[in-house]
């Protein structure tokens, strides 16, 4: 009952955005302390790889935008089916939160990806299983952007959006199995659920910071975005009026 | 469910362009292919097949938009829909027919022009169960697109957009198949992907289109 309570007061804009502001200032100073610490432990005291050297620092960026870049698309993906199932409004302002940032992950994944394979496999890009579905990814993030702006009406958006979001979220479980399934230029993981990293922990420890960085980069961005767009849409409410005044 | 299929044969053989343009689209391809590059050594180097397969899903993408559109504007998908019967089987029938005039004629036409791509004889065979394996996809992951664009004036550029990144796992598979030396089919590993693909998107797509032609409708 408790559950159930909290899940559709979740739907409501109003209670949303209250109970979002908390978080989001939780999110963005951890989220400003872990990838600052992050950053500097990685780059400049975890010690360097047996024959990559110093080069495979990128990695700490690399690994955190392409783990989001997926989360993102995940949580587009989940948002769709909640808004399928429940109609809930705050579904589609989700979609619309998480997409920017997905789109930016991506391409620096893709890029980062790019810069590390120079120098360490000798390749700018290889048309292995990964590489080549985190780029459709990244299309699959573009065309769900392009049917946002071909539709007009708010509702109709909505629901096209989280259909191609759903339909998508085929390609996620490809990018994270495609390392099992082909051997090409990517290794499999390093870090599964079940057995100890492949990795000294003085080098994944960093690594886990970053992560957990990016994540809460990831909720406070899309948080902020969402907490914008109930304002946007909800301006002639009583509530957000009341708030605008309180503000000034 | 027989009357809906003889409608859908109907529909299409009364408008016979629908048929010819696919295909004449392909052979206009590989001629276009074979002009522009002129290269002197006779060596196949696998980079026809690739083209050969481009060559079908552009031509599957150009004939989707047909699929929906004229029931679409004569209103009988709206009938579709109000009617009591199922959606699924009827819009599972409508892009079956759209495969039988694009991807199935392709694929069966498929070893000729693999022939004109300068693909050697041997991989005739592949190259035809392939395309037949991997085209009934193309046809139903872009009806999944197709229905989302039907309601919008031009759908052009949006259609290729959302279609061709699911079209990519069919075109590595299917060349891959085609590609492999193997007369047994059943060592051919990504064969069993194909199928597999081809029948999870026969099952699964008609209920994203069902969705995306609701979105349609909604919006005029």
């Amino acid at each position: 009952m408790k559950i159930k309570e909290l899940w559709h007061r979740l739907g409501s804009p109003r209670w949303f955005f209250y109970y979002s502001g908390a978080w989001v200032r939780f999110f963005g100073v951890f989220a400003l302390i872990l990838l600052s610490v992050g950053f500097v432990w990685g780059l400049l005291f975890a010690p360097p790889e047996q024959y990559q050297g110093n080069s495979f620092r990128i990695f700490y960026i690399h690994l955190p935008a392409a783990i989001l870049c997926q989360s993102l698309y995940l949580a587009m993906g989940v948002g769709g089916f909640v808004l399928y199932v429940w109609r809930m409004k705050l579904a589609d302002i989700l979609i619309a939160a998480c997409l920017p940032l997905g789109m930016s992950l991506t391409v620096l994944a893709l890029f980062t990806g790019a810069v590390w394979g120079k120098p360490t496999w000798g390749t700018w890009w290889e048309w292995d299983g990964r590489i080549v579905s985190t780029t459709v990814l990244l299309f699959l993030y573009i065309g769900i952007f392009a049917i946002r702006e071909a539709i007009s009406d708010s509702e109709l958006r909505g629901k096209a959006s989280g259909l191609v979001a759903m339909v998508g979220m085929i390609n996620i479980p490809i990018i994270k199995y495609s390392v099992d399934w082909w051997t090409t230029l990517h290794q499999p993981a390093t870090f599964t659920l079940t057995e100890k990293p492949a990795m000294p922990i003085e080098m994944w420890l960093p690594a886990l910071v970053m992560v957990i960085g990016f994540y809460f980069f990831a909720a406070h961005n899309v948080l902020t975005r969402m907490r914008a767009e109930i304002l946007r849409r909800e301006a002639k409410t009583a509530w957000v009026k009341k708030l605008a005044v309180k503000m000034v | 469910m027989g009357s809906v299929w003889v409608r859908e044969w109907r529909a299409v053989v009364r408008n016979r362009s629908a048929i010819i343009n696919p295909v004449a689209f392909v052979f206009l391809g590989v001629l276009l292919f074979n002009l522009g590059s002129r290269s002197y050594e006779e060596s196949f180097d696998g980079s026809a097949l690739g083209m050969l397969w481009v060559l079908v899903l552009i031509a599957n993408l150009l004939a989707l938009d047909s699929t929906f559109r004229r029931d679409f504007e004569s209103g009988l998908l709206e009938q579709i829909f109000v009617s009591a019967e199922v959606p699924f089987l009827i819009l599972f029938l409508k892009v079956l027919m759209q495969w039988m005039t694009t991807g199935f004629l392709i694929s069966l036409l498929s070893p000729l022009l693999a022939l004109l791509m300068g693909v050697p004889y041997e991989l005739l065979g592949n190259t035809f169960v392939a395309l037949l394996i991997g085209t009934p996809t193309l046809s139903f992951l872009g009806a999944i697109g197709a229905s989302l664009t039907v309601g919008m004036g031009r759908g052009g550029a949006l259609l290729a957009l959302l279609v061709l990144p699911l079209y990519i796992p069919v075109l590595i598979f299917g060349v891959d198949v085609s590609q492999s030396q193997s007369i047994a089919l059943t060592e051919i590993s990504s064969l069993y992907w194909l199928f597999f693909i081809s029948l999870a998107s026969l099952t699964l797509a008609p209920f994203a289109i069902l969705l995306g032609l609701k979105i349609s409708l909604a919006m005029d």
